[in-house]
């Protein structure tokens, strides 16, 4: 066993940690955060994506002593700080972006992370950047349409189209 | 209506919130004080005899708490099955042994052998490794039809055959649709596999066993669809566990299409070996553990004819399936290739005469259950395909032979045993055709062309039978228990309500949509209401949700219970208003002396129901809670029309969905956001049935999807943004809120207009392609393409 420490959300965390330990192991064991999902052991799903200083990362790809003196983000941390829902998180709501929950803290995360790399995607780069984020409950139509809402465009005619 | 929400409002749900800061509470979020964690240890082979399990070495690695093996559940019930179909004969089905842990025998790949509970997770899968197996391999049985060829090898030795049942339906109609067949003008046959795939909600499943010795009581916190029925299959079946010491709860569980419906020997395990250990066990599967023990979908090999007269009238259908049950008969499977099948044969048509063969099949796979839509969809893509085939052979349009053929008078007897109350197929076809902007298809095949690539146009009607289900026909198809449904609406001293319901939400957004109904019924603000669900504990009783049922049943059941609040209400408020209840008028919250401007407000009266001063006690009881129990009349049969678009790469086969318009006739809407968003789901899982998943074994019963890596789940940009409409409205005739049910029309319905487009778009260039099995992935429609 080993000592990890890190920043996650602003706070500082540490834990013991074997070698093995994936950080979202780390994540939801050690610190209780459970927020972050395991949906597979392949690393496709996406269920499990966090930043990792400013990176979006599979944390289920990752050592939790790789994460050492990190700055991680969970979905834990996306809500303003009055509590309220972030615009990404809002946008989702507002356009019944999730049904049963699962794996959408990996994609509020995933598309936080294209949104901050690129401020206006297409419907064809946001499809093209979740690749690595499977969800078997909403088609994805309404995870697409929130994104771009989110990224500030009309998606008031996508439902007629 | 409510000022911000009832019936028919496209209210943002409520429990999104959580889910969106990560504050859900799934199963796997759930840790106990002193928790162990187990491990299956699995079988690796489809078949063999178990000689010995050794578990000496194992039982001495470091964390290890206890090693368990089939030998400790010698006196515990098996996993049983809740439906038994009678044959073609009259004799039950065969049914096989299903212990909780394997005993002399292996049967599928991940068939659990030994569990090792051990402190860590990491403990307990580090022991299993060092558990020694004795097996002598057994030949896999794989092929369904060769597996009931004279002296086939068995997968149950105990039994007589690999045959679960072989089913006639309607075994009295089989020489008329024969004499039909026989006389027809035309005749088309499909021979057509609904390939076998896996479920693959994204949370996998988690089962937490938790005891308390000085009660003797039991807790199970798991992935369920319906925590009651697992309650009363483990309890009463299995383990021997009355229900007041037995508690199951299923938390926020991330989607379950089917798959979590069942209970599953892990269940049982966590259970067991609770009140063996006196202490929480848990188990979590992976996902690759999951492909392996979670059940799985389809699995249908058949024939289908169709019979025409000369004016293209249909005449008879007639259909030969063989339905693979996997190992072992899981929760609902028998009933899934039959009633959920045979009886929805008739489609959207008035046909005749039908018969329906199913020959049940044992292999030695993992076992199949229903899958989101569950047998629906394989009758609708052999009807819709057959259709689409003859109308091709006749040289018709597709969409005028469907219009042609379909039902236009209900109530509809069909001749495979169910009524259809109600529909207007005509209406949902010209919405379809709007929709999908039918008339503007040629120009965009001329600009699809000019780039070089196939367009193709697809059609499809569907009905289903949802709302599941009405319990005296389904205890005459075999089911060994009625399928209603409950709620209690409890209100509290000061107005608060909350709704205790049998049915379960795993993304159909029931904390939303049930208290936009009670808030309707009662003119109150829906916030004020909460729906309790998922917990043994807190509800009386309730099946679960599964079938499209959830509102259909279990809302029934919730306006029930609120009309007699309603009336209890009307009488407490008659006395404090010093009238008589039958002058007592209800709306927006306040109970009014008809005629008067005399009223008292709901909160006065919940109040006045709890903490009176004057309480005409002696005519009244006191409290405001009221439990109903539903049994629906009928099915209710959701139908629509679904149109898909496809570019096929002539080069590389491969398709790409351009365009998709479902036109659905869901009856009443409570949420039409939450329902836009069910179609959209459903669509994406049947785009992924119809192009990409397969869930394929080898010979030998490995199966070499086991993974996201080779089981092609759809992503974000396999699947267009869909038009969905739902404005054609008839509502259900039996049910109070006329409601029919959404959940798996998309899954049901898009198959057979996917592979009709792709057909339709091959033949557009020339080429004599009149079928191709799903999934259509390039290298099947390249193939197709060179003859």
């Amino acid at each position: 066993m080993s000592q990890v420490s890190m920043t996650v959300n602003g706070k500082s965390a540490s834990g013991e940690i074997e070698g093995r330990t994936l950080l979202v192991e780390f994540l939801r064991e050690n610190l209780g955060m459970t927020g972050t999902h395991v949906g597979c052991d392949t690393s496709q799903c996406g269920a499990c994506v966090v930043h990792v200083d400013g990176k979006a990362v599979k944390a289920c790809t990752m050592f939790a002593a790789e994460a050492e003196g990190a700055n991680v983000t969970t979905i834990e941390g996306m809500a303003n700080e009055d509590g309220s829902l972030g615009t990404i998180q809002q946008a989702f709501q507002d356009h019944h972006g999730l049904q049963c929950g699962f794996c959408t803290p990996g994609m509020v995360m995933s598309a936080a992370a294209l949104l901050a790399d690129n401020p206006n995607p297409s419907e064809v780069e946001i499809r093209d950047y979740l690749e690595g984020n499977i969800c078997r409950c909403t088609g994805y139509h309404n995870i697409v349409k929130a994104i771009m809402a989110a990224a500030g465009h009309d998606v008031s005619k996508i439902a007629a189209e | 209506m409510p000022a911000d929400g009832g019936i028919g409002a496209a209210t943002p749900r409520r429990e999104d919130v959580r889910f969106l800061t990560g504050a859900g509470n799934y199963t796997d979020d759930i840790n106990l004080k002193g928790q162990a964690y187990v491990h299956f240890l699995r079988s690796d082979v489809a078949h063999g005899t178990l000689n010995n399990v050794d578990t000496a070495s194992a039982e001495e690695m470091p964390g290890v708490i206890r090693i368990f093996t089939g030998e400790d559940f010698a006196d515990v019930g098996g996993i049983p099955c809740g439906w038994q179909v009678t044959d073609k004969h009259g004799e039950p089905m065969q049914e096989p042994a299903h212990p909780v842990l394997a005993r002399g025998k292996v049967c599928h790949v991940g068939d659990p052998i030994a569990a090792v509970v051990a402190e860590t997770y990491e403990q307990a899968r580090d022991a299993a490794e060092a558990i020694e197996v004795d097996i002598d391999d057994l030949p896999a049985v794989m092929d369904m039809k060769a597996a009931l060829a004279d002296g086939a090898t068995k997968v149950h030795d105990d039994l007589s055959s690999n045959l679960c049942y072989d089913w006639g339906f309607i075994e009295d109609n089989k020489a008329a649709v024969g004499e039909a067949i026989a006389n027809a003008a035309h005749v088309t046959t499909l021979e057509l596999v609904n390939q076998r795939l896996v479920a693959n909600p994204m949370e996998p499943r988690v089962a937490v066993g938790d005891y308390h010795r000085a009660n003797d009581e039991s807790t199970l916190y798991t992935t369920s669809q319906n925590p009651h029925v697992i309650r009363l299959l483990m309890g009463a079946f299995v383990l021997g566990i009355p229900e007041h010491k037995l508690r199951v709860v299923a938390p926020d569980v991330g989607g379950g299409f089917g798959s979590k419906i069942y209970h599953y020997a892990e269940e049982a395990f966590c259970t067991f070996a609770a009140r063996a250990l006196n202490r929480p066990v848990k188990w979590t599967s992976s996902r690759s553990e999951a492909f392996i023990s979670d059940a799985q979908g389809r699995d249908h090999v058949t024939k289908i004819e169709l019979a025409l007269d000369a004016d293209n009238n249909f005449t008879a259908i007639r259909t030969e399936t063989y339905a693979n049950m996997g190992a072992y008969l899981s929760t609902f499977a028998p009933c899934v290739p039959t009633y959920l099948h045979g009886t929805l044969m008739a489609g959207n048509y008035k046909t005749p005469n039908i018969y329906v063969n199913v020959k049940a099949v044992f292999t030695n796979t993992v076992p199949v259950d229903a899958y989101r839509g569950a047998g629906r969809p394989e009758a609708t893509y052999q009807i819709e395909r057959v259709i689409d085939k003859a109308a091709r052979e006749l040289g018709v349009d597709p969409i005028a032979l469907r219009r042609q053929n379909f039902i236009t008078e209900f109530p509809y007897a069909t001749p495979v045993a169910v009524e259809y109350d109600t529909g207007d197929y005509t209406a949902t076809m010209d919405k379809l055709e709007e929709i999908a902007d039918v008339a503007g298809f040629a120009a965009r095949r001329a600009e699809s062309e000019a780039r070089g690539k196939l367009r193709g146009f697809g059609v499809n009607c569907y009905i289903e039978a949802c709302g599941i289900a009405p319990s005296a026909l389904v205890g005459a198809l075999g089911a060994r228990a009625g399928l209603y449904d409950a709620a209690t609406v409890r209100v509290n001293a000061t107005g608060s309500i909350s709704v205790m319901v049998g049915a379960h939400s795993h993304g159909q957004g029931h904390e939303t949509s049930f208290p936009q109904v009670v808030a309707e019924m009662l003119g109150i603000d829906p916030s004020m209401i909460d729906i309790v669900h998922g917990d043994t504990a807190r509800i009386p009783f309730g099946m679960g949700t599964y079938g499209s049922r959830s509102l259909a049943v279990c809302g029934s059941a919730m306006v029930r219970a609120t009309e007699k609040i309603i009336a209890k209400a009307k009488k407490i408020a008659a006395h404090m208003l010093e009238a008589s209840d039958a002058d007592i008028e209800l709306k927006d919250g306040q109970f009014t002396v008809a005629g008067t401007d005399k009223s008292v407000a709901w909160g006065d009266v919940t109040l006045a129901a709890y903490v009176p001063h004057n309480y005409p006690i002696e005519d009244v009881e006191p409290g405001l809670e009221e439990t109903a129990f539903y049994d629906p009349a009928n099915f209710t049969y959701p139908a629509g029309a679904y149109a898909c678009e496809v570019e096929v790469d002539p080069e590389t086969g491969k398709v790409t969905i351009e365009r998709f318009a479902a036109a659905d006739d869901f009856g009443n809407i409570i949420n039409p956001m939450i329902v836009d968003g069910q179609v959209h789901g459903g669509l994406g899982q049947g785009i992924g049935q119809a192009l990409l998943e397969s869930c394929a074994y080898d010979e030998s019963g490995q199966l070499l999807t086991g993974s996201y890596m080779d089981y092609a789940m759809p992503r974000a940009d396999d699947v267009p943004f869909y038009a969905v409409d739902h404005s054609c409205q008839t509502p259900c005739t039996h049910n109070p809120l006329g409601v029919k049910g959404c959940g798996e029309a998309g899954a049901i319905g898009s198959p057979p207009t996917v592979v009709n487009a792709v057909v339709d778009a091959l033949q557009s260039a020339g080429h004599n392609v009149t079928h191709i099995d799903m999934p259509l992935s390039p290298s099947r429609v390249w193939q197709a393409m060179q003859g």
